[in-house]
C-alpha cells in the first residue's frame, strides 16, 4: 500500500469525526439541507473504499497503519480483506443514505446540528471498528461505538423512557466492551500476538492454547451484548426510543452487527471446536426463536423490526457457528441481505411515522396510493426479507436450508429452528411492508401524502440494490461474497448461489417457510394474542431484571456511603489516624527496621528543665477544665518548643515561634470569651480509651520513626549546597534567611500569599452579615 | 539529644492526635495548634541537632564554622511556622462562626453539609 492510499485511509478514519466538528455549525446556517453536504462525507468514504475492492476480490488484503504506543509494541492499524471490505462498504454506502434521510426526518428539529454530529461520530466510530487491525484499536472503537450509541438513543432526553433506554444499552454494551477487552487481553497473553492479521495467520495457536475456553467466554460476552444475543437482547428494542434514522442505521444495519463482525473474523481462529459449534448455534438459535416471537406481539412498526432485527442477528450467529463453509456463505449473503432489506425497512416505518403519525399497523391501511414510493421501497425490502426469488433474501435463505440440509439429527433441529423463524420474519415483514398499503384506508391523525426526497431516496435506493443484487449475482458475489466468505472462512470460498431456482431440497424448505409465513401472516391476530398470553404467564424478563439490578446496584451504593461516609467526623478522624498508626508501625515490625535501643541520653540540666516544661505544658492541656488553663497551657508547650528552637542552634525559628505563639494565645483569648471550653471531656470511658490506644500509637510510631530516622547515616548534600553558595552568590550570611528569601524566594511568596489569603477570608467570614436564624431543620431538609 | 527529641515528638504527637479525636470544636483547635508543633519539632530532629552554633557565616568568614545548625530544615520550619498559624486563625474563626450559626460547639451536632437520616436518592432514570 502506497503512502499516498495510506494517508488517504487515515484521512478517512479521522474525516467522519471533523465532519462531526462541523455539522452544527453547518446545519445553523443551511439548516436541514445540510445534509447534502454532510452526505459527502460518507460518500468519499464509499467511494474510497470501493477503490480497494478490485485488490480484496483478487484474494489480497491492504494493510498499513502508524505506530502508537512504540514501546509496548502497540501499532494504530488498519486491515482490509474482504470481511472489513464489505463491512466498511456497508457502513459509509448506508451511512450516505441515512444522513440524507435524517436530513428530511429531523427536519427542522432545534438539535438537528447535535444529531448530525453525532450520527457521524458513530459512522466513525464503526468505521474504525470493522478496519482495526491492532486489538487496542479494536477495543477504543467498539467502546466509542456503544457511547455514541448511547448519546444517540437518548437524543430526545427529555423523556425517560429514552434516558433509560440510553442508559441501558450503555450499560449491556459496555459492560460486554470490558468482556471484549479482558478476552484480547488473554489472546494477547496466550498467543502473543495483539493484531488480528497475525492472529489470523497463527493457525491452531489459539485453540490449542489452555485458555482458549476462557478467551472464548470473554469475547462471546463481548459479541453476544453487542449482537443482542438472547439473554441481552433486552436492550436493543428499547433501543427504538432513538430518532427512526438512528434505529435504521446503527440498531440494524450496522452498530447491532458488530458482534457478528467479530465473531465472523475471528472463525478462522477461534471457529472448528466443540464450544464454538456448541455454543453460538444454540444462542443463536434461541434468538431467533425468541426474537420472532417477540415480533409477531407487537404492532408497532418499529418495535416489530427491532425484534426481527434481534432473531436476524440470532440466525448469523446461529450460521457463524455451523461450522460448515456453505452456513458461512449463507450467513455473509444473509448478512449483506439484511442491512439493505431492514434499512429500507426501518426508514418505510419512519417514513410512514411522519407522514401519518401513526406507527400501530392495526391503524394502518390503504395509503400506497397516496405513498407510492414509499410503497414501492417498503414492498422491495419485504420481499427480500420474505426471501422470495429475484431479491438477495432469497439467494441468502436458499443457501442457509443448502447448508443445513445435511441430514444430521443437530443440524434437522437447526433446520427447523431456521424454517419457523424464517416464516414467522416473513409474515412481520409482509405485515410492515404490505399490510399498511393496501386494503380499507384507516384514519390518521395526518393526511398521509408521500414524503419529500430526502426522505424517499434512501429506502428507495436500498430496496432497489436488493433487488440488484440478486439479478446480478454473479459479479456482486465476486466483488463481495467470495471474498468475505473467504475472509470468514479462512481459506479461498467462491460463492455461487443465483437468483433462479434449482429444483431441490433447499427450494422444497423455501417453499414451505413461505406457506408457513403467508399462514403466520392470515393468523397474525390469534399469533399476537397468543404470544402475549404466553408472556404474561412467564411474567419476568431480563427487561424487569435490568431494572431491579440498577435499583439493587443504587441501595446498595446507598449502604456502602452510609457506613464509609456517615457524615461524623470523629469517624473519619479515628479511622484516619487508625491507618496512620498502622501505616507506621506495621512496616517497621514486618521489615525488622526497628531502631536500635539509643544510648542513655546527655543533656544539659537547663535543657532538660525545658524539656519538662514542654511536657507539663501537654500534660496541662490534656487535663484543662477551664479555658484559662488550656489558653496558658497552649502558651506554655509553645514558648518551650521556641526555647528548644534558641537553644539548639535555630534562632530565626525561636523568634518567629515566640511571635507566633503569643498572637495565638491572643486569639485564642479572644475567641474562647465566646466559645467555652466543656469543663469535662464528655468522651464516655470505652471511646476515650479508643482514642487514647491511637493516639499513643501514633505518637510511639512517629517517635520510633524519628529515631530510626536519626539512627541512620544523613545525607546533607543539600544543606552543603546552600551553606557552600549562601555567601558565594547570594552575598548573605544567614544561610536560612537566603535560603527563605532569595532560593527559594517563589516559595516564600506562596507563603505570603497563603497568609494573605486566610487574612482575607477571616476578614469574610467576620464581617459577613447572617440572614435571620433559620430553624436548623429546614436548613437540612435544602 | 536525638533520643530525648524523638520522645518528645510522639508525645507531641500523642497528646495533639487525643485532642483532636476528641467531638468538642475547641479541643480540635487546641490539637492541631500542637499538631503543628509536633511537625516542625520532627523536621527539626530529622535535619539533626546541634547545640547552639546558628547557620551564619561570621563576619570577616567565607564558610560556616564547623558543627554549626543545618540550615535546610529551619528554613522549612520557618515557613511551615507561619502558614500553620494562619491557618490556626482561619480555622479558630471559622470555629467561632459555625458554632454563632449552628449553636453547637460539638462535631456530631454540625450535620449541615451531611444530614442524618439521608433517604434513598431518587429510583429513576
Amino acid at each position: 500500500m502506497g503512502t499516498g492510499a495510506q494517508s488517504l485511509t487515515l484521512l478517512a478514519l479521522l474525516l467522519p469525526f471533523l465532519g462531526a466538528i462541523i455539522a452544527p455549525v453547518l446545519t445553523r446556517f443551511l439548516k436541514h439541507n445540510a445534509a447534502w453536504i454532510l452526505a459527502l462525507i460518507p460518500l468519499w468514504l464509499f467511494i474510497h473504499f470501493a477503490g480497494f475492492l478490485e485488490t480484496v476480490a483478487g484474494g489480497n488484503s491492504v494493510s498499513g497503519g502508524l505506530d502508537w504506543v512504540p514501546s509496548l509494541g502497540v501499532r494504530f492499524s488498519w486491515y482490509l480483506d474482504g470481511l472489513s471490505l464489505t463491512f466498511a462498504l456497508l457502513i459509509s454506502g448506508i451511512g450516505t443514505l441515512i444522513v440524507l434521510y435524517s436530513g428530511g426526518y429531523l427536519k427542522g428539529h432545534v438539535q438537528q446540528g447535535r444529531f448530525f454530529s453525532f450520527i457521524l461520530m458513530f459512522m466513525g466510530a464503526m468505521q474504525g471498528l470493522v478496519i482495526s487491525d491492532s486489538f487496542l484499536m479494536l477495543f477504543v472503537f467498539w467502546e466509542l461505538t456503544s457511547i455514541t450509541s448511547f448519546l444517540l438513543i437518548g437524543f430526545d432526553h427529555d423523556r425517560e423512557a429514552a434516558r433509560r433506554a440510553a442508559l441501558q444499552a450503555l450499560i449491556v454494551t459496555g459492560l460486554g466492551g470490558l468482556s471484549l477487552l479482558a478476552g484480547l487481553l488473554v489472546i494477547w497473553g496466550a498467543t502473543g500476538t495483539q493484531d488480528l492479521s497475525t492472529l489470523l495467520a497463527s493457525g491452531d495457536a489459539m485453540r490449542e492454547s489452555p485458555l482458549y475456553l476462557l478467551a472464548l467466554v470473554l469475547v462471546l460476552g463481548g459479541a453476544f451484548t453487542k449482537s443482542a444475543q438472547f439473554p441481552f437482547h433486552f436492550w436493543l428494542p428499547n433501543a427504538m426510543q432513538a430518532p427512526t434514522p438512528v434505529s435504521a442505521y446503527l440498531h440494524s444495519a450496522t452498530m447491532v452487527k458488530a458482534g457478528v463482525y467479530l465473531l465472523m473474523r475471528l472463525n478462522p481462529a477461534f471457529g472448528e471446536t466443540v464450544a464454538w459449534e456448541t455454543i453460538l448455534p444454540v444462542f443463536g438459535g434461541t434468538t431467533l426463536i425468541v426474537g420472532t416471537h417477540l415480533a409477531n406481539r407487537h404492532t408497532d412498526m418499529n418495535l416489530m423490526h427491532a425484534y426481527t432485527t434481534v432473531a436476524s442477528l440470532g440466525l448469523l450467529v446461529m450460521l457463524t457457528g455451523f461450522g460448515a463453509e456453505k452456513a458461512i456463505e449463507a450467513a455473509v449473503l444473509y448478512l449483506i441481505a439484511h442491512s439493505m432489506f431492514k434499512g429500507a425497512l426501518f426508514m418505510v416505518a419512519g417514513l410512514i411515522d411522519h407522514e401519518t403519525g401513526v406507527r400501530d399497523i392495526r391503524r394502518l391501511g390503504g395509503i400506497g396510493r397516496a405513498m407510492p414510493l414509499t410503497f414501492a421501497a417498503g414492498l422491495l425490502a419485504a420481499l427480500s426479507m420474505g426471501g422470495l426469488p429475484l431479491f438477495f433474501g432469497f439467494l441468502a435463505k436458499e443457501e442457509i436450508y443448502a447448508a443445513l440440509g445435511t441430514g444430521t439429527p443437530w443440524a434437522t433441529v437447526l433446520i427447523l429452528v431456521a424454517i419457523v423463524g424464517n416464516a414467522l420474519m416473513f409474515a412481520v415483514a409482509f405485515m410492515v411492508g404490505l399490510k399498511p398499503f393496501i386494503g380499507k384506508r384507516g384514519e390518521t391523525p395526518k393526511k398521509a401524502h408521500e414524503g419529500p426526497p430526502l426522505l424517499w431516496t434512501g429506502p428507495l435506493v436500498l430496496g432497489v440494490s436488493g433487488m440488484i443484487g440478486a439479478l446480478l449475482s454473479e459479479p456482486a458475489h465476486a466483488l463481495f461474497s467470495s471474498p468475505m466468505a473467504s475472509a470468514v472462512s479462512g481459506t479461498a470460498v467462491e460463492v455461487h448461489a443465483s437468483t433462479v431456482p434449482h429444483i431441490g431440497l433447499p427450494l422444497l424448505l423455501s417453499l414451505m417457510t413461505i406457506a408457513l409465513g403467508v399462514g403466520f401472516y392470515l393468523m397474525q391476530e390469534r399469533m399476537r394474542d397468543g404470544v402475549a398470553g404466553s408472556l404474561k404467564a412467564i411474567g419476568w424478563g431480563p427487561d424487569r431484571g435490568f431494572d431491579q439490578a440498577m435499583r439493587g446496584l443504587l441501595r446498595l451504593s446507598f449502604r456502602v456511603t452510609k457506613i464509609i461516609q456517615n457524615g461524623r467526623l470523629d469517624i473519619y478522624l479515628t479511622v484516619t489516624f487508625a491507618m496512620v498508626a498502622l501505616t507506621l508501625l506495621l512496616p517497621m515490625v514486618i521489615f525488622d527496621e526497628l531502631p536500635s535501643m539509643p544510648d542513655m541520653p546527655m543533656l544539659l540540666p537547663h535543657e532538660w528543665t525545658i524539656v519538662a516544661i514542654a511536657v507539663i505544658g501537654l500534660g496541662a492541656m490534656v487535663y484543662a477544665k477551664d479555658r484559662l488553663t488550656a489558653i496558658v497551657s497552649l502558651g506554655i508547650q509553645g514558648l518551650a518548643v521556641a526555647l528548644l528552637f534558641m537553644l539548639f542552634g535555630a534562632p530565626d525559628l525561636s523568634f518567629t515561634q515566640f511571635m507566633i505563639e503569643t498572637l495565638s494565645v491572643v486569639i485564642l483569648a479572644l475567641v474562647m470569651t465566646r466559645l467555652r471550653l466543656s469543663p469535662t471531656d464528655h468522651r464516655p470511658a470505652g471511646e476515650k480509651a479508643m482514642d487514647v490506644t491511637i493516639a499513643g500509637a501514633c505518637g510511639l510510631a512517629f517517635g520510633l520513626l524519628l529515631l530510626k530516622v536519626t539512627q541512620i547515616p544523613f545525607d546533607d548534600t543539600l544543606s552543603q549546597f546552600f551553606e557552600a553558595h549562601s555567601l558565594a552568590i547570594a552575598h548573605g550570611r544567614n544561610i536560612v534567611n537566603v535560603i527563605i528569601v532569595d532560593f527559594r524566594g517563589l516559595d516564600t511568596l506562596g507563603e505570603i500569599a497563603v497568609v494573605m489569603i486566610a487574612g482575607l477570608a477571616i476578614l469574610a467570614l467576620i464581617r459577613v452579615t447572617t440572614p435571620p436564624k433559620q430553624p436548623v431543620s429546614a436548613r437540612e431538609g435544602s | 539529644m536525638e533520643t530525648v527529641f524523638s520522645i518528645l515528638v510522639g508525645l507531641f504527637f500523642a497528646v495533639g492526635i487525643y485532642l483532636i479525636l476528641s467531638k468538642h470544636v475547641i479541643r480540635i483547635l487546641l490539637g492541631i495548634a500542637i499538631f503543628s508543633n509536633a511537625v516542625n519539632l520532627l523536621i527539626f530532629t530529622s535535619g539533626r541537632i546541634v547545640r547552639s552554633t546558628a547557620p551564619i557565616i561570621p563576619m570577616g568568614e567565607q564558610v560556616l564554622p564547623a558543627g554549626a545548625a543545618n540550615p535546610l530544615p529551619q528554613a522549612l520550619i520557618l515557613t511551615a511556622i507561619v502558614i500553620s498559624f494562619s491557618f490556626f486563625a482561619f480555622i479558630l474563626v471559622l470555629a467561632f462562626r459555625a458554632y454563632q450559626e449552628m449553636g453547637v460547639d460539638h462535631t456530631a451536632g454540625m450535620r449541615v453539609a451531611e444530614p442524618e437520616g439521608e433517604r434513598l436518592p431518587p429510583m429513576g432514570y
